[in-house]
C-alpha cells in the first residue's frame, strides 16, 4: 500500500512501487484529466504539479513521489494561478481536440506562480516541453498573457 | 464553474433518462424500433430517434452532432447552425455525439456512409442541420400559437425565448410537450442568409470548458466496470507474422490476465492483456516474440526514392491532357524543370490509437472517438461474423486524428475486437498503442517525387506545363478504390491546376511498396500544393516577374483565387516597400473547395532567417463561425509547418526508424509564428476548413527560403536538407 498526498487529500493505493505516478492516477485513483501522449517525458501530456513544480509523471515512479505534495488538473484550479489560466483558455478558446490541454494548463499555471509577467521568451522556455498537434501555441500564448494580466491587476 | 457549462457537452443517457418530455426532431423518421442503434434521445423522446436536434423541458436544445470532434470544432460549427435556425441563446446549446447509423447520419458528401473527412462536416451538415432547426422552430411555433389563439406568423423568437407583441412569451421547455404532439411539417422554410443573427459571428466552442478543466473524456479515459487493458506487440516490419512466442515472463506479472496472438487484415501481433495499462506494458516488455518475415517489407527509404526518381523520368499514366506539351515545350523561348521530395509522414495524434469494445452475444459494442464510424462498423462485423447493425458505435472525443481514426479498414478497432474474441472475453477490453506502436505501425501519408516541366515564350509567359507525380495509392484496395489508374487522391492540386496554361499534362505513377498509407490532413494537396507553389515561383523568378503578379495573370477563370490571393496580399502588404530584412513568401491553393492563400513573413536574423508571422486569408464559402475558422487557419499553419520543418518517417531494410517525439519531432511552441487569419465575405454555401490550412504554408514558407540565396527547395524536410529557421 502506497500512501499519497493528492490535490491536498491523502490516498492510499495498492500498486507496484515502479508504476509511473500517471498511471496510479489514471488506472488506479480515477483521475483521468493527466494524459499519455509519449511515455518518455516528451510530449507534456502528463504534466502535473510536485511541490508547485511542472513535472511529467510519466517517468515518474510512484514511490519516488510519496512525501511530497501533488497536483493535477482536477484541482489546479483551486489555486489563483490555476484558476486564472483556466479561465484564460477557455476565453481564448484555446483546446481543438483538447488532448494535451491538461498538460498545458499545468506547464502555464507553474510558470505563472513564479513568474508574474513572463516574456515571449519565458512562455518559450516554459512551455516548450508541452507538444500541442492542433498547434493551438498562439492561443496558448495569448491565453498565459490574459491570466498573467488578470492576476496582476 | 456552473454545472450547466460543465455539461455543455455530452449530455449523457442518464440526462436524458432522468424523465421530462422531450422533443425530437428529425428529417428521417421511422417507425419506432426499426433501428437496432438507437440514438441517445430514443429512450424518453416523444418521437423516434435519428434526430439532430433535442429540446427538453429544462431548455436545453443538444444538437446531434454525426461528425466526430477531433478538435476541428465541428460540435461548435454544427450547433451553430442549429442555433441561429432557432434562435437559441448560445448557453442553451448542449453537443452530442451521434451514435453510428449509416442512414440516419450519412455524409452527404461521400455516403451512403458515415463519416467524417474531406472536411466536409459543415458543408454537408448546412442545409440539413438548416432544416432540423427550422423544423423545431416551426413546431414550437405552432405549439405557441395554439397555445395563445394567435397566428404563427405573429411569433418570434430571440435568445431562447418564444414571443408574441400581445406580450405573451415562453422559453423552449415550456413548448415542449404540446411541441411533441404535433406532426412533424413536411416543408419548412429555412432562414434566408440575409437574417442570419449568428451565422458569421463568432462563438465560443462548446468544449473549451470541459477540455480546459481536464473532464473530457476521449478513448484513452473511458472506463467499464470490469474492463481489461491491452498493450501490444507488433512486427517490426510490415507483413510480419508471429511464428511463435514466449509469455511465461509476462504472465508472472502481477495484474496480466492473457497473452494472446492475434491477426486482422491489418496486421498480427501478440497482445498482452492485464488489468492496467502498466502491468500489461511491463508484460508486453517481457515477452519474446519470434516472428516469421518471409512476406515482410524490407526495403529502405533510400533505395525507394532512388526507384522513385526513375520512375518520374518515365512517361506515366494520363491524368489530365489538354493541348500538347512537347509541341509548346519545342516552341518554348525557355523550359524550366524541378523535381520535389516528400516523405512518409505520421499523423502522430496526442492521443496515440486505442479503442474500447465489448463482445457480447452476437453483438459488440463500442467506444471511440474515429471518423468513419459506418466502415468500422462492417469491419467489425466482418471480424467477429455478425450484422452491422448488431455493432454499436458510441463517438467519444478523439484526441487529434487528421485522417488517421479515418481508415476504410478500421485498422485498430478491427484490432481490439480480434484481441477480445481472441481472449474470448465478455468483459470490456481498451487496447491502447504505446506511441512508439502508434508511430510504427503504418498508415502514413505516402511518400511521393514530383517532376515537372514548363515552357515560357519569350514574353515569360507560361505556354506548358507538365507535371509527374509518383507515389502509392491511398485508395487502391479500399471500399474509396475508383478501379482508375488514377487515384484522385494522388494527383488532386495538380490536376485541377488553377492556373490557366495552354498546353498542360498531368502524369501518375502508382506505384505498390508494401507500406499501410492514408489520407494525412489535406491529403494529396499535402504535396502538389508544394510542387505547384514552388515549381510557379521557380518561373516567377525566372522571368523576373513578381510571384503575385504572375499569379494574377493566371487567374482569370478563377474569381475565388483571386479574390483570396488580392486579400492576403492586401492585408499582409505585399506591394508595400519592405525592410531589408524582412522576406515575405506566397502561395494560394484550393483543397476541399475551399481556397487559402498564405504570405510568410521571415525576417533574417544572425541565427538564420526566423519565421515571424503568417498572413492568411480564406475562402469557404458563408463563415458560419468565423472563430473556428481562424483556429482551424491556425492549426492546420501549425500542423502543415510542422511536416515542412521537421517530418519524416524513413525505412532501414524495412523497419521504421522512429519511434517518438525525440526522432520524430513535431512542431513546439518557440517554431510557431504569430497567425492572422481574414475571411473573403462570401453568400455561397460554406466550404471545409479542417484541412485547407494545411497544404499552404510549406510553400509559402519555401518561396520566401528562396529568396534569400536564390536557392529553391526542392524536399522536404527542411531539417533533413540542412534548412534550419532561426
Amino acid at each position: 500500500m502506497i500512501t499519497l498526498n493528492i490535490n491536498g487529500q491523502t490516498v492510499q493505493t495498492d500498486v507496484e512501487p515502479d508504476t509511473p505516478l500517471l498511471w496510479v492516477l489514471r488506472d488506479h485513483l480515477n483521475m483521468t484529466g493527466s494524459k499519455y501522449g509519449c511515455g518518455k517525458a516528451l510530449c507534456g501530456a502528463c504534466t502535473v504539479h510536485i511541490d508547485g513544480n511542472a513535472t511529467r509523471s510519466c517517468v515518474l515512479p510512484v514511490s519516488a513521489v510519496t512525501s511530497n505534495k501533488i497536483t493535477t488538473i482536477e484541482a489546479v484550479g483551486v489555486s489563483k494561478a490555476g484558476k486564472a489560466v483556466q479561465d484564460a483558455w477557455i476565453a481564448e478558446d484555446v483546446p481543438q481536440c483538447g488532448y494535451c490541454q491538461s498538460g498545458q494548463i499545468m506547464s502555464a499555471t507553474a510558470l505563472l506562480a513564479t513568474n508574474s509577467k513572463p516574456t515571449d521568451a519565458d512562455i518559450d522556455a516554459a512551455m516548450a516541453g508541452n507538444v500541442c498537434r492542433c498547434a493551438t501555441y498562439v492561443r496558448i500564448r495569448a491565453a498565459i498573457k490574459r491570466a498573467a494580466g488578470s492576476l496582476t491587476t | 464553474m456552473s454545472a450547466a457549462e460543465d455539461s455543455m457537452i455530452h449530455a449523457t443517457r442518464r440526462d436524458v433518462l432522468k424523465g421530462g418530455a422531450v422533443l425530437t426532431v428529425g428529417l428521417w423518421l421511422p417507425s419506432v424500433g426499426a433501428q437496432a442503434n438507437e440514438p441517445a434521445a430514443a429512450k424518453a423522446g416523444t418521437f423516434v430517434p435519428n434526430a439532430f436536434v433535442r429540446i427538453g423541458e429544462d431548455n436545453i436544445v443538444t444538437v446531434l452532432s454525426k461528425h466526430t470532434e477531433m478538435g476541428q470544432g465541428s460540435y461548435t460549427g454544427l450547433a451553430t447552425i442549429v442555433a441561429e435556425e432557432l434562435d437559441a441563446d448560445w448557453n442553451q446549446i448542449r453537443v452530442e455525439g451521434a451514435p453510428a447509423d449509416a442512414k440516419l447520419y450519412n455524409n452527404l458528401a461521400f455516403g451512403p456512409f458515415q463519416g467524417t473527412g474531406g472536411s466536409t462536416a459543415i458543408a454537408n451538415s448546412y442545409e440539413q442541420l438548416k432544416n432540423a432547426g427550422a423544423t423545431a422552430r416551426a413546431m414550437l411555433v405552432t405549439a405557441a400559437a395554439n397555445r395563445w389563439q394567435v397566428p404563427a406568423n405573429e411569433i418570434t423568437i430571440a435568445s431562447g425565448v418564444v414571443q408574441h407583441k400581445s406580450g405573451k412569451s415562453a422559453r423552449f421547455g415550456e413548448l415542449v410537450a404540446d411541441a411533441s404532439k404535433l406532426p412533424v411539417p413536411t416543408e419548412v422554410k429555412p432562414k434566408d442568409p440575409s437574417a442570419y443573427n449568428r451565422i458569421g459571428k463568432s462563438a465560443p466552442r462548446v468544449d473549451s470548458r470541459a477540455k480546459s478543466t481536464g473532464k473530457a473524456i476521449f478513448t484513452q479515459d473511458f472506463k467499464l466496470p470490469g474492463m481489461l487493458t491491452a498493450v501490444v506487440a507488433h512486427p517490426p516490419r510490415f507483413g510480419g507474422k508471429v511464428k511463435s512466442f514466449d509469455a511465461s515472463k509476462a504472465k508472472e506479472i502481477k495484474g496480466v490476465k492473457s497473452v494472446v496472438a492475434f491477426e486482422t487484415p491489418a496486421r498480427s501481433g501478440v497482445a498482452v492483456v492485464a488489468t492496467d495499462f502498466w502491468a500489461a506494458k511491463k508484460g508486453r516488455d517481457a515477452l519474446s516474440i519470434e516472428w516469421d518475415e518471409s512476406n515482410a517489407f524490407k526495403q529502405s527509404s533510400d533505395e525507394m526514392l532512388k526507384q522513385y526518381r526513375e520512375l518520374s523520368r518515365k512517361p506515366g499514366d494520363i491524368a489530365k491532357q489538354e493541348g500538347d506539351v512537347e509541341k509548346a515545350f519545342a516552341s518554348a523561348a525557355r523550359t524550366f524543370e524541378a523535381t520535389y521530395e516528400f516523405p512518409y509522414l505520421a499523423h502522430a495524434t496526442m492521443e496515440p490509437m486505442n479503442c474500447v469494445v465489448q463482445i457480447g452475444q452476437g453483438t459488440c459494442e463500442v467506444w471511440n472517438g474515429e471518423q468513419f464510424q459506418t466502415a468500422d462498423q462492417m469491419a467489425i462485423a466482418t471480424m467477429l461474423n455478425i450484422a452491422p447493425k448488431d455493432v454499436k458505435i458510441n463517438q467519444l472525443f478523439a484526441g487529434g486524428s487528421f485522417g488517421r481514426r479515418a481508415n476504410p479498414a478500421g485498422d485498430y478497432l478491427v484490432e481490439t475486437v480480434a484481441i477480445a474474441k481472441a481472449i474470448g472475453t465478455s468483459d470490456p477490453v481498451k487496447l491502447v498503442w504505446t506511441r512508439e506502436e502508434d508511430m510504427r505501425a503504418g498508415y502514413y501519408r505516402p511518400m511521393y517525387v514530383h517532376w515537372l516541366k514548363a515552357g515560357v515564350d519569350a514574353q515569360g509567359k507560361i505556354i506548358a506545363w507538365q507535371h509527374r507525380i509518383v507515389g502509392q495509392s491511398i485508395t487502391r484496395g479500399t471500399l474509396f478504390d475508383s478501379k482508375s489508374k488514377i487515384d484522385f487522391t494522388s494527383v488532386e492540386g495538380a490536376q485541377n491546376l488553377p492556373y490557366h496554361v495552354p498546353n498542360l499534362l498531368v502524369e501518375l505513377h502508382t506505384t505498390e511498396p508494401q507500406v499501410p498509407v492514408l489520407w494525412w490532413r489535406s491529403v494529396g494537396s499535402t504535396h502538389t500544393a508544394f510542387s505547384t507553389e514552388c515549381f510557379l515561383d521557380d518561373i516567377a523568378r525566372g522571368t523576373k516577374q513578381d510571384p503575385c503578379a504572375l499569379r494574377r495573370s493566371l487567374l482569370e477563370k478563377h474569381p475565388r483565387h483571386l479574390a483570396v490571393l488580392d486579400l492576403v496580399a492586401e492585408k499582409a502588404g505585399w506591394n508595400k516597400k519592405r525592410a531589408t530584412d524582412e522576406i515575405y513568401g506566397l502561395a494560394l491553393h484550393e483543397s476541399f473547395n475551399s481556397v487559402v492563400g498564405q504570405v510568410a513573413k521571415l525576417k533574417k536574423t544572425p541565427n538564420g532567417p526566423k519565421l515571424v508571422s503568417v498572413v492568411c486569408a480564406v475562402d469557404c464559402g458563408i463563415a458560419v463561425n468565423p472563430n473556428i475558422i481562424a483556429m482551424q487557419m491556425e492549426s492546420g499553419i501549425g500542423y502543415g509547418l510542422s511536416a515542412a520543418l521537421m517530418g519524416a518517417v524513413t525505412f532501414k531494410e524495412g523497419q521504421v526508424e522512429q519511434s517518438n517525439f525525440d526522432d520524430y519531432p513535431v512542431l513546439r511552441i518557440n517554431e510557431m509564428p504569430a497567425v492572422e487569419t481574414h475571411i473573403v465575405p462570401s453568400k455561397n454555401k460554406p466550404t471545409g476548413v479542417g484541412e485547407p490550412g494545411t497544404p499552404v504554408i510549406a510553400p509559402a514558407l519555401a518561396n520566401a527560403l528562396a529568396q534569400i540565396d536564390g536557392k529553391p527547395i526542392h524536399a522536404l524536410p527542411l531539417s533533413a536538407h540542412g534548412v534550419k529557421l532561426a
